[in-house]
């Protein structure tokens, strides 16, 4: 897995989360590697009250009150309060690095930002008028305050950025880090994604696109990426956060390195609003640049972490599309849908499975896909059922394959460090 | 109904607490907004806006620059109240 690219090396020292499964990245990972589901029936009366035909969701294991100050809570939209618990996590895992700040970048995306925000102050508006409005209510809604406070948090000068590209948004944010380093604009970035939509108002939105898991009876069966009897997918919220560091500041300052994002590709499908291309030609795309930046052939491909949200359609394209890109080679590809698990975080699910990408890839261990009592038979690739799986020894690469409303398609590819 | 200025202070105090993460007893009188408790004009318009709500009462925008202190707070809302 050698080229003769002069691309500089960039490699992830620090990871943090907050989600579904757990308020942190090792109690998160061991959740998923146990094969346990983040979803529960909502503790309040939104389905009945409002109609809405879902009563459950996968909400954050940890509350933000737990963990932050009250003026923290006060003054951020929980999208930026769950951004900012992942990005203090992963920073101190990394040894919070010493970088001069013009060096340091921030970014993180969310797909929806500050609805909570921007509800409540419309709300507040129609009851009580606009006296009563709060004044950090825009700083609150706007879609770049999680990457704003994760730049006043650590003094990140080189740039704070907001990438919005609905699903993979947070794949996205981590994409656009690694092209910081590369260009020479930052030596260490953190980035990822975050988002906070456990609202009746998008949870409405969602039902009514007819995307969403209606297993009311069942949530933590709901979510069955490759099952036969998929129905829709499970909303998810929380945040991944990584710190990258171009190889050669984390080599310098000894840190320890989990792995490598190789390769980023992406692309449009330019094909319709909400639907895959049946084709998958954008996705096919996003992997290949990805593949061909990393300077590895897909032989070296030996796990892809599936965006596989647990609709009908999107499951199978996207399984087609890694035979398309792979052929012969899919056969020992080992994939994993962990949205099984977690559900889908929307902006914050690209950056949090990049997370199990690199712990796949630094611990030769495929996290499960749960629910899935009777495979699609047009599933095209072998697929982790219930326990992990082993990944080879040596040097190996994986693809975590993020998409998103709007034709965005992202592959990021990690290899071993 | 009209608050005593002990119960005045003793309710700002929650509101600057509740935005500043400061404890309640450090928002004594004398203590000055900007100076003293490090309040800028985003957090203070917070609070004025949590002030109107909790005693009932109206802040002019441009009588807020004259509320140096938090005592200057408590004996214009007390007379607002009256």
């Amino acid at each position: 897995m050698t080229s003769d690219r002069t691309l500089r090396d960039v490699v992830v020292t620090g990871l943090g989360a907050t989600t579904p499964l757990g308020g942190d990245v090792p109690s998160t990972w061991d959740a998923a590697l146990a094969g346990q589901s983040g979803a529960r029936t909502l503790e309040n009366d939104w389905a009945e009250r409002y109609e809405i035909p879902v009563s459950f969701a996968a909400t954050i294991k940890v509350k933000p009150e737990e963990v932050l100050p009250r003026p923290e809570i006060k003054r951020m939209d929980p999208s930026t309060q769950y951004a900012i618990i992942a990005a203090r996590e992963a920073w101190a895992d990394a040894g919070s690095p010493e970088v001069d700040g013009d060096r340091l970048g921030a970014v993180v995306s969310s797909g929806i930002g500050g609805i909570w925000t921007t509800l409540d102050g419309w709300d507040t508006l129609r009851e009580r008028g606009a006296r009563r409005m709060l004044p950090m209510t825009v700083p609150m809604l706007m879609p770049n305050s999680p990457a704003a406070y994760v730049s006043l948090e650590f003094g990140a000068r080189a740039g704070a950025h907001a990438l919005v590209s609905a699903c993979a948004s947070g794949a996205e944010a981590i994409g656009y880090g690694v092209d910081m380093i590369r260009a020479g604009r930052a030596d260490v970035v953190v980035c990822g994604g975050t988002e906070a939509t456990i609202h009746p108002m998008p949870m409405a939105a969602f039902a009514a696109s007819r995307t969403l898991s209606l297993r009311n009876d069942d949530p933590q069966a709901a979510s069955r990426p490759y099952d036969v009897d998929r129905d829709g997918f499970v909303v998810g919220e929380g945040a991944g956060i990584v710190v990258l560091e171009s190889a050669e500041h984390a080599a310098a300052r000894g840190a320890r390195v989990y792995a490598k994002i190789a390769g980023v590709g992406l692309s449009a499908d330019a094909y319709h609003i909400t639907s895959p291309d049946p084709e998958g030609r954008g996705q096919v795309a996003a992997m290949r640049r990805a593949v061909e930046e990393a300077g590895i052939t897909g032989r070296d491909v030996v796990h892809v972490n599936a965006h596989a949200t647990s609709t009908k359609v999107g499951d199978i394209t996207e399984t087609r599309s890694i035979r398309a890109l792979l052929g012969d080679d899919a056969d020992h590809v080992l994939l994993s849908a962990t949205k099984s698990m977690t559900g889908h975080l929307l902006g914050g699910a690209g950056a949090l499975e990049t997370i199990f990408t690199v712990k796949a890839v630094s611990e030769r261990l495929a996290p499960p896909t749960i629910n899935v009592a009777n495979p699609d038979p047009e599933l095209q690739v072998p697929l982790v059922r219930d326990e992990p799986a082993k990944l080879p020894g040596g040097d190996i690469a994986a693809v975590n394959n993020s998409f998103g409303f709007g034709g965005h398609n992202v592959a990021l590819v990690v290899t071993n460090a | 109904m009209a608050n005593t200025e002990q119960e005045i202070l003793e309710g700002l105090a929650e509101i600057v607490a509740e935005e500043t993460g400061l404890p309640t007893d450090a928002v004594a009188l004398e203590k000055s907004f900007t100076d003293d408790l490090d309040i800028d004009s985003l957090s203070m318009m917070t609070i004025v806006t949590h002030a109107e709500d909790k005693f009932g009462v109206r802040i002019p925008d441009e009588e807020v620059k004259n509320l140096a202190t938090v005592g200057d707070a408590v004996s214009f809302i007390a007379k607002a109240q009256a």
